[in-house]
Formats: C-alpha cells, sequence, structure tokens
C-alpha cells in the first residue's frame, strides 16, 4: 500500500510539473494554452474545500475541489485546525491560511470549515455553512457527530447537491434533500 | 469522542469470513480502538477485504465494498483515488439501482484525479446515456444530475476530451435552466475554451435572464467564476445589460453577490458603466438587510467605483457602523478589511476614524488587531508620526508579546523607511527608540540596535541625545539580564565610545562598561564594551595630557578652560549648544572625570575587571583586553610622571604624543557604508585578479609564520612612537616594505588609487568639519533637504541634516519610480497575454493581430473613453475595420443624444440592450463556429451604456 500511495503521489507530482511548465511556457501552441489555463482554473474556484473536524482535531468529513495529494490534504487540516482550536467565541470567524481564507463555525465539537479565495463573500460562506447544519438537521433530526460518522456518505451527496464545481448551486433544503429521499424510498 | 459509548467488540473472524462487513461495522471497528496502532491496523485489514470484495460479480458486494473504500479514502486513511476505487466505481456507473449509481458517482468523483485520468474515457459512454434524455427511466433527472456533479468536478475538467465529448449532451439541460447544468457547463467552458464555447457559452449567456431565479442565480455564480482575475474579464462586458437586469430584479442574495462581484471586474474596463451601478449598488446598499450583501456592496463601492463621491462616503459610514458592532466580531473584522480597501486618495478619510480603528488594537481577536495595525501604519506620515507611534507604544504595553513585537516592527519600519523621511525630531526619534527597546516584551532588538546605530551615523545633531540615551541604556544593570537587549546594549555602548566626547561624565561611564554583570554579555557584545572603554579611556587621557601641557596655569582656570578645550582642541566636530557646553563644564567641576584621581581610579578599574580577560578564550574578547591593558600599561607612565612633578621636556613631550595619536585614531569620523561601496572600488590597471594565487601559498610558508611580538595597538604614524615599540614598528614596517618588495604584484597602486577620482565617498571619510557640520554626498539628497526645510518652515524644530549616500538614494528612489511604470507595462503584458491566449484559445489565426490590436489599445489609455470603446469593440474582429469602427463610433454618438435625460429610458433601453443582444447572437450564429462571442458584444455594449 505504502508502494502504491508513492508511486500515486509521484504521479501526480509530475503532473503538477507538468501544469506549472506549461504556464511558464506562453507558446502559441493551442494544446499548451489550454493546458496552462486549466491549471490556472483551479485558482480560481470560490469554494476550495468543505471541512469538519471535531474538538480533538480528527477529520470528519473532507471535500476537496481542487486537488491535492493526500500528505498535503493531512498538512493542511492540521494547520488549519490547530489555528482554529487556538481562538475562541470572541473571536472572528477568518482565517487566513496560506493563500485561502478559512471561514469557520462551532457547532458543539465540530468544527465546520470552508477554504474560499480570498475575495470571497465571508458572510455568505457563514450562511452557507448554517445552512448546510440546517439541512442536516432536517434529515438526521438534531444532528450529531456520529451521524456524520455512520452517514459520511449521505453528507456527501448533500454538500454534492449544494455545492457544484466550488460554486453554491442551491440552497433550498427542500431541494437538497429531495433525491437522497427518493434513493431512501428505492433501496 | 470520549463521551461516545464504548463500541461493541469486533466481530469474530469467522464471521468475517462468511459475512460481508457493512460500513457502519467498519466505521465501528475503526472507533473501538481510537490508537493510532489500532486504527492502522483496522484500516489495513478493512482495505484487504476491500480488495477482495470488490473483484466480485455481485453488485452489491461490489458496492458496500465501494462505499466502505470511498469512507477510507475520503477520511485520508486510504490513498485518494487508488485504481481500485476509481475502476469499480465506473463498473457500477452503469447500474440501473439508483443508490448503486448515486454511490458510483460520488467515489468517481472523489476518486478520479488527474493520476487515474486514464480510466475516465471508459465512463465517457455511461455519462453521455445519463445525460441524454431519451433514457426515460423514472428518476431520469436525478440520474442527468448526478452526471452533471461528475462532469463539474476538478477530475473530469483535468481529462481535456472528456468535456469535448459531452459539451452538445449539456446543451439541452441548460436549456432547461438546471443549476447544475450551467455549475458543470461553467467548469467545462474553463477546462477547454476552445471546443466548449461555441456550443456552450449562448446558452449559459440565456440562463442569466431566465425568469427562474435558481436558473439565474447560478448563471451569475458562473460568470462569477469565469471572470475571476487570473481570467480576463473583457468578454463578458457583452453580459452587462443582463447582469444590470438581475442586480436590479433579483431578490436573491446569493445572485446579488456574484452580480456584484462581476461588476466590480467590470467596471474598470468601461468607465460608463460605473455611472450606471452606482445608483441600484447604493440602493442595494442602504436597503439590504443582509450584511453579506452589505458587505460586498461595500467592497464593490470602495474597490471599482472610487470615483463616485457620495458612494464611496455612503460604504464609508456602513464600514465605520461595522466596525463599531460591539457584538459581532466578524463584522468588527470585515468592517477594517473594508476600511483597507480605500485607497491612498481618501487616507484622510481613514484618518477620521483613528480613534475608533486604534480601539480595536486592544481586540480580542489577533486578526482584527492585525488589520487594524496595518490600517494604522497605512496613515502614518511626518505630520502624525508623532501621535501615532506615541499611541501605539502605549499599546505596546497592553497587549501580548507576540502582537506587541509586531507593534513594534512596524514602527519600526515605518520610521526606518528610506533613511527615517517621515522623522522630523532625531530626539524625540532617539527617545522612542529606547522607549521601544525598553518595553517588556521587545524581542526587536538587532533592529532597534542597528536604528541606533545608523542614527549616530547619519544625523550629526541627534548625538548629544543618542549619549544620554545610551548612558540610561547602559547604566541600568537589570537590562543586562534581557538576551533581546544584548544588540541593543552593544549599539549603546558603541555609541558612547564613539562619540564620547558628548559624554558628561567618562567615569561613570567606564564604570557602567566594566560592571559586574556585563559577563552575561555574548561575546561579540562584549568586545564592543572593552572597545569602548579603550576609546573613553583614550579620551580622557588625552584630555588629561592637553591639561597638563598648561601646568603653568591654575587649576580652576583649566577647568573653566576644559569645556572650551573639548570642542576647540580635540578635533571635535561637534557645535554644542551653549547650554550643553555649560552642563558639561558644570559637571566637570562637580566631579572633574579628568583629575589625576580619576584616571588613576580609570585605570585601576580597567586594570582589575579587564586584566583577567587577557586568558579570555575568546579571540575577540582577549584581543581587545590586551589592547585595552597594553594602551593601560603604556600610559601608567603619566602617573608616574605626574607623581614626580618632572618636567624635563623630553619625555612628556613624548608621551602627550602618543596620546594624541592614539586619540586622532578614534576621532575619525565614521560615517555609513553603501551597500555597493565594494562594487566601487575599480580594481587598478594591470591587475588580474586571478592570476598568480598559487604564489600565495609561498608567501604564507615564508612570511606570516613568524609570529607577532608586539601586542600592542600602535599608531601607524611614523613619528610619533615610544622608544620601546621602536624595535617592534621597525620590524613590522620593515617586513611589511620588504613583503611588499617583493610581491608587489599583489598590492594595489596608492599612488594610483588615491588619484581616482572620487565620485564615491570612501567608506569612512572624514567630515569636513570646515563647513556646516554634516556630509552631504549627493547633491539631489541636498536639493530635497532645501525643498523639505522649505516645506517644513512652518514646524518648531527643522529637520537635521540626514547623511543619504547616493545610492541609497538611488535605491529608494528607484523603489517607487520603479514600481510606478512597471506597474503598467506588466500589467499590460500580462493582459495582452492573456488576451492573446484567450483569443488564440478562441481563434488562433489573428492571435498576433489580436495582440497587436490590444497593446496598441493598452498604450493609448489615456485616450477618451469612446475610443477605448471603439478599440474594445474591434480588436475580436477583423482588424481591417478602422473606418467600420469609426462609423459605429459615429452612430454611437448619434445614439447617445436623444437619451441623455430621459426619465423613462432604463425599461426602454434594456428592452433595446436585450433586442441588440439577440442580434448579436444572430450575427454571431452566423459566424463560423470558432468564432469567439466578442463580435456581437461590441453592438450590444453600445446599446447598453449610451
Amino acid at each position: 500500500m505504502a508502494k502504491e500511495r508513492r508511486s500515486v503521489e509521484s504521479l501526480s507530482d509530475l503532473w503538477r510539473a507538468g501544469a506549472e511548465q506549461a504556464h511558464r511556457e506562453v507558446e502559441d501552441d493551442g494544446v499548451e494554452q489550454q493546458r496552462s489555463k486549466q491549471a490556472g482554473r483551479d485558482d480560481e474556484m470560490t469554494i476550495r474545500f468543505v471541512l469538519f473536524v471535531n474538538k480533538q482535531g480528527q477529520t470528519r468529513l473532507a471535500q476537496y475541489y481542487e486537488h491535492l495529494s493526500l500528505d498535503e490534504r493531512r498538512a493542511l487540516e492540521g494547520e488549519i485546525v490547530r489555528k482554529c482550536l487556538a481562538r475562541t467565541d470572541q473571536q472572528c470567524s477568518f482565517v487566513e491560511h496560506r493563500n485561502y481564507k478559512v471561514v469557520y463555525r462551532r457547532y458543539a465539537s465540530l468544527f465546520f470549515l470552508v477554504g474560499v479565495d480570498n475575495d470571497e463573500n465571508e458572510l455568505a460562506i457563514l450562511e452557507f455553512i448554517h445552512l448546510f447544519v440546517e439541512t442536516m438537521d432536517r434529515h438526521f433530526g438534531n444532528v450529531c457527530e456520529l451521524d456524520i460518522m455512520f452517514h459520511l456518505e449521505k453528507v456527501h451527496f448533500m454538500l454534492e447537491e449544494m455545492v457544484m464545481n466550488g460554486c453554491i448551486v442551491e440552497t433550498s433544503k427542500q431541494n437538497i434533500l429531495a433525491p437522497i429521499q427518493l434513493m431512501e424510498k428505492t433501496s | 469522542m470520549a463521551s461516545t459509548p464504548p463500541a461493541p467488540a469486533v466481530a469474530p473472524s469467522l464471521v468475517d469470513t462468511l459475512f460481508q462487513r457493512s460500513l457502519n461495522d467498519l466505521v465501528k471497528s475503526l472507533r473501538a480502538d481510537p490508537s493510532a496502532a489500532g486504527e492502522a491496523a483496522a484500516v489495513a485489514r478493512a482495505l484487504s477485504e476491500i480488495h477482495r470484495e470488490i473483484r466480485a460479480p455481485d453488485a452489491a458486494t461490489k458496492s458496500v465494498a465501494l462505499q466502505k473504500l470511498a469512507y477510507l479514502s475520503s477520511l485520508h486513511f486510504a490513498p485518494v483515488g487508488s485504481h481500485p476505487l476509481a475502476f469499480a466505481a465506473i463498473e457500477l456507473l452503469a447500474s440501473p439501482h439508483l443508490p448503486h449509481k448515486r454511490l458510483a458517482y460520488l467515489a468517481a468523483s472523489l476518486s478520479l484525479h488527474p493520476a487515474s485520468l486514464s480510466l475516465l474515457p471508459l465512463a465517457t459512454h455511461q455519462l453521455h446515456k445519463d445525460l441524454s434524455p431519451s433514457a426515460g427511466a423514472a428518476h431520469q433527472q436525478h440520474v442527468s444530475a448526478l452526471a452533471l456533479q461528475l462532469l463539474a468536478s476538478p477530475a473530469a475538467a483535468a481529462a481535456p476530451d472528456l468535456p469535448v465529448h459531452l459539451a452538445h449532451d449539456l446543451v439541452p439541460h441548460l436549456a432547461r435552466g438546471s443549476p447544475r447544468a450551467i455549475a458543470a457547463a461553467a467548469r467545462v467552458i474553463a477546462a477547454s475554451p476552445s471546443a466548449a464555447v461555441p456550443v456552450l457559452f449562448k446558452p449559459l449567456a440565456a440562463c442569466l435572464a431566465s425568469p427562474d431565479p435558481r436558473a439565474s442565480t447560478a448563471a451569475a455564480a458562473a460568470f462569477c467564476d469565469l471572470s475571476a482575475p487570473p481570467a480576463d474579464a473583457t468578454p463578458f462586458l457583452p453580459l452587462a445589460p443582463d447582469l444590470y437586469n438581475l442586480l436590479t430584479t433579483s431578490r436573491s442574495n446569493w445572485a446579488l453577490i456574484k452580480v456584484l462581484k462581476v461588476f466590480a471586474r467590470l467596471a474598470p474596463l468601461e468607465p460608463r458603466l460605473a455611472a450606471r451601478i452606482v445608483d441600484p449598488v447604493c440602493q442595494l446598499l442602504t436597503r439590504s438587510s443582509a450584511m453579506s450583501l452589505t458587505f460586498e456592496c461595500i467592497r464593490t463601492v470602495l474597490t471599482a467605483l472610487p470615483a463616485h463621491d457620495a458612494a464611496v462616503r455612503l460604504a464609508i459610514g456602513k464600514a465605520k457602523e461595522f466596525n463599531a458592532a460591539a457584538d459581532d466580531p466578524n463584522l468588527r473584522y470585515l468592517g477594517l478589511l473594508a476600511l483597507g480597501m480605500l485607497g491612498p486618495a481618501y487616507a484622510s478619510t481613514v484618518n477620521d476614524c483613528r480613534d475608533a480603528i486604534a480601539k480595536s488594537l486592544g481586540d480580542a481577536d489577533t486578526n482584527i488587531r492585525q488589520e487594524a495595525l496595518h490600517l494604522i501604519m497605512g496613515m502614518v506620515n511626518e505630520n502624525n508620526v508623532v501621535d501615532i507611534a506615541g499611541m501605539l507604544i502605549s499599546h505596546v504595553a497592553k497587549s501580548d508579546p507576540e502582537f506587541a513585537n509586531d507593534i513594534l516592527g512596524a514602527v519600526l519600519a515605518a520610521c526606518g523607511h528610506n533613511v527615517y523621511e517621515m522623522v522630523v525630531d532625531f530626539d524625540w526619534y532617539v527617545s522612542l527608540l529606547v522607549d521601544m527597546a525598553r518595553t517588556l516584551h521587545c524581542a526587536q532588538g538587532d533592529e532597534i540596535g542597528r536604528q541606533l546605530v545608523d542614527v549616530g551615523l547619519r544625523v550629526q545633531d541627534a548625538r548629544p541625545e543618542l549619549v544620554r540615551s545610551a548612558r540610561t541604556l547602559l547604566i541600568d544593570p537589570a537590562l543586562l539580564g534581557n538576551h533581546f537587549l544584548f544588540p541593543v546594549l552593544s549599539a549603546a555602548a558603541w555609541i558612547s565610545g564613539e562619540y564620547v566626547d558628548l559624554t558628561k561624565d567618562p567615569v561613570e561611564l567606564v564604570e557602567a562598561l566594566l560592571q559586574p554583570r556585563t559577563n552575561l554579555l555574548p561575546i561579540s557584545v562584549r568586545a564592543v564594551y572593552i572597545h569602548a572603554v579603550f576609546k573613553v579611556i583614550t579620551w580622557c587621557f588625552s584630555v588629561y595630557v592637553g591639561r597638563l601641557g598648561d601646568s603653568g596655569m591654575a587649576m580652576d582656570v583649566m577647568f573653566d578652560r576644559l569645556a572650551a578645550d573639548q570642542t576647540v582642541s580635540l578635533d571635535s566636530n561637534v557645535a554644542l549648544g551653549s547650554g550643553e557646553e555649560q552642563d558639561i563644564g558644570a559637571s566637570t567641576v562637580r566631579k572633574d572625570p579628568f583629575s589625576h584621581e580619576s584616571i588613576l581610579y580609570m585605570i585601576d578599574l580597567i586594570q582589575t575587571t579587564v586584566g583577567p580577560l587577557i586568558n579570555c578564550n575568546e579571540v575577540e574578547v582577549q584581543e581587545r583586553a590586551h589592547n585595552l591593558i597594553g594602551f593601560v600599561h603604556l600610559v601608567r607612565e603619566i602617573q608616574e610622571l605626574n607623581k614626580r612633578k618632572v618636567a624635563d621636556g623630553d619625555e612628556p613631550s613624548r608621551l602627550k604624543e602618543l596620546v594624541k595619536t592614539m586619540r586622532t585614531v578614534f576621532c575619525q569620523e565614521l560615517g555609513p557604508v553603501s551597500v555597493n561601496a565594494q562594487m566601487k572600488v575599480a580594481p587598478p590597471d594591470g591587475l588580474i585578479l586571478n592570476e598568480n594565487l598559487v604564489e600565495l601559498a609561498g608567501m604564507v610558508s615564508e612570511d606570516d609564520t613568524t609570529p607577532s611580538t608586539s601586542i600592542f595597538f600602535y599608531p601607524c604614524s611614523r613619528h610619533s612612537v615610544d622608544t620601546r615599540d621602536e624595535p617592534a614598528v621597525s620590524i613590522g614596517s620593515s617586513s611589511l616594505s620588504e613583503h611588499r618588495k617583493r610581491h608587489g604584484l599583489f598590492y594595489l597602486q596608492t599612488g594610483k588609487t588615491e588619484d581616482e577620482p572620487s565620485d564615491y565617498p570612501q567608506a569612512n571619510d572624514s567630515l569636513p568639519s570646515s563647513s556646516n557640520n554634516s556630509v552631504i554626498n549627493d547633491d539631489k539628497s541636498k536639493t530635497a533637504e532645501l525643498v523639505f526645510a522649505g516645506k517644513k518652515s512652518t514646524a518648531t524644530k527643522s529637520r537635521p541634516k540626514v547623511v543619504k549616500l547616493d545610492t541609497e538614494d538611488f535605491l529608494s528612489s528607484m523603489m517607487p519610480s520603479a514600481n510606478v511604470p512597471k506597474e503598467d507595462p506588466l500589467a499590460g503584458a500580462l493582459r495582452d497575454v492573456l488576451l492573446g491566449s484567450d483569443a488564440k484559445a478562441l481563434s488562433s489565426q489573428r492571435a498576433s493581430d489580436i495582440n497587436l490590436e490590444g497593446m496598441l489599445n493598452k498604450t493609448s489609455s489615456n485616450e477618451s473613453s469612446s475610443q477605448q470603446i471603439e478599440n474594445l469593440g474591434s480588436y475580436p474582429a477583423s482588424r481591417s475595420s478602422r473606418t467600420t469602427s469609426k462609423q459605429q463610433n459615429h452612430d454611437k454618438e448619434k445614439g447617445t443624444n436623444p437619451r441623455e435625460s430621459d426619465g423613462k429610458e432604463p425599461r426602454k433601453h434594456r428592452s433595446s440592450g436585450r433586442s441588440g443582444h439577440r442580434q448579436g447572437k444572430h450575427k454571431h450564429r452566423e459566424k463560423s463556429s470558432t468564432q469567439p462571442d466578442t463580435i456581437p458584444q461590441a453592438s450590444v455594449i453600445q446599446d447598453f451604456l449610451l
């Protein structure tokens, strides 16, 4: 398994190196142009990741809208969680980390963190987090950490209904939950 | 975690083999042993199971295995996108069972990533099938939603051919106004513009005008995403009418935020756009109750509409309200952030809220404090620097160590910027530096010490105050325990040694420099201390010897004259104020530091404290101690001489010579050294630096092995040596000349270097004391000073001269001036490239032409706005059309006049805008499919804006 991981990462490194190179070389070749633009796209999404982390620093949900390797994800989560855990209720909910702005909110023992671009509207993201929690609440009924742990795929489905390509596409709780309810009926 | 009930025991292994474990079982087994080792074991077991189960032909078994694997990989237990996961996911995509399909899509979007892209073509057909409306299944809409979801995932966008194949399948969904289709289309367009734009851009743009609020919201978000900074927003200008429509009619805050963001990017491109949107934005700003929308309005106004005064004032008012929100740190932070967006033109406005911002310095939140500090540092200028720095330093005491040092660092950086250009009163600045050093958590000793010395070197008028401040630092034994302050103490010791002639009480100074606690200091600082003692004692001797020469005079008369002697006979360049002169006179009367007793006392002190250091094993300290003790030994004769009171002519005069020479060694003034000083020394002709280095080896072995016998620090002047030293000196000089004769090649030619035109001041150039007590190395800086002085004539205290080297001046003048023009060509070039790349991606043949056109457009940026519009309209089109564009322009102008002051205009205008847009679309359809949509945009934009 370790070997496999290494190979996957080295491949992804290769890919990234290639993308960077494409960034650097401004050639007339259309393919090159396309590739560099593509690599640039990863920086333009509004929401870059959504994380649920508990007070012990354990990740309960992680959804990334750009590609990061496993180690990068672990490192990023560790750093951000450390930063957020150190903050009190009297402090604001925005933390700048690397090139992200992390908007977070704490519900009971769980931190809900959303990494966004720098010019994203922080308050709107806070509203989005709240909407997400309300939606889960409606579905699970008084949602708690265990619900998320045992029904992670449903939470993922909800998130997929709400966010696509880093953009918020659905804000109606009913619409978000409709496909999940349908699925429960059919199975 | 700790509060949860203990998990049930792990199932026995026999059951394990018979029955597949569900996801629930997996989660329980993971929770059974929360330790790292237990978790790793559970994961390893689960993974081996999954690898077995995922190959099962049965879809149910496979899906459970996939579910478990997706769970593990999404929580980072398993590597992202391992191949079995991706492959099984693609297999299950075809399942008719909705939960299986849903799961497969989830696994695919989690697992597909650039490394597993080779598998993606396998999914293309299934995606195509799921997207096509003909499938007729009951849950078709959900199925296609899933496919769209995968299409919008980052993995799919990284596969260049997938969007190309599926772009056409998106069109019916776009026409339906599905928000997911819109998001997917945005992703596809971004991923491969050349293939997707002709197919998808038009339907996507139509969604903006859709009556369905969900569709228009999603479309606004999509265009916001597409026009984000690295991309060029220009192609989206034609969408302005629809966006405007959305801005005025939409009730969805999500949509409004996105529309505002797009407008913030478009407004700088088209000046007339700002005038149109300013009213609706202000209405939203006053009317909206949603803070997110209010903040977005503030941001839009402050970043994109800075020319509209009323709007800016409104926005600043709102930002201040945010800032005053006592119960919500988020709003306080955003309020400060908004104020920080204001350009320098509104510096005075920000200045008005200085008190409120200063209050934020004490906020509980570090982010808010940082932002407040940043804002405050932004408003510093030479008029308020005293107030602001005083206020900040008073905050340092109240802050936690980290932030205290942030404040100190910011103040130091601001005041030291460009050779202290903001500081007028250097006495104040020196005392500020010392206050900073004495603050509780100060860890900025390095920078404070550097600035203290630097001010001493550059600003002659500040030296008395510097020496006074250095004394207060040195005599405080408590400071010696704080290792952060060592650099400051080092600077203080250096200053009091270097400018010893300004000190009031050298005896006290020597005591302070030799106090027992100095053994806490690190070696480098210790060496500076000892050297400072050397300088002080040299100066005292020279005064004392000078007085001996006048031994015929009465003692008290001499005391009175001493003060005058200091400035006249001691080669001191400083013209002391008369008050200070009297001060020194008074102190000498009170406790004469140059009396025989004082000198003796100092010598004894030095011998007892520095004496042991001769055996110190740190060379730096050892060497300085040797120098000092050697000198003291040498001049002890003075004491004996004085005892005997024998004035046998020869001896005292030679001693006097010695001491005076010693003094002249130190009284040369040091100046600041330019970074480029080394580069300015030209190697003499005929010297080839890299040649004959081999000969050096011989030299080293021959000459330098003889140990030096002399430990004395002797002056180089040839006529003033003591008899005892003569042999040593002669040995030294003779061997030196011999060496020079033999290896002349390696010596610089003295005559030559001196003859060189000194357009650059030598590093330690002595100051021309005859002139105005200051060195102005550079005409430019002189004129700058003059201008400055003229400007400052109202100030109570004129700014002292600050030595500024030409190179520094050059550098500092380069910085801003290099930045300013750099910005434009850089931005221009970037834009050109982007523009070119966009255009190239869209229509590759015209790339160069467009680039050229774009460049022209950039260079003539100060042309009239209508001209810009004309260019803007014309460059994506064929570049032949000078005349046609002029014609367009003409038409535009014709169009403008009747509309100018028509009250009912907006509605009519909007409809015309839309019809124009539609026309544009028709035109677009006629064009070849690779043509970008920018052609019709030209006419649309004109209709809208005029």
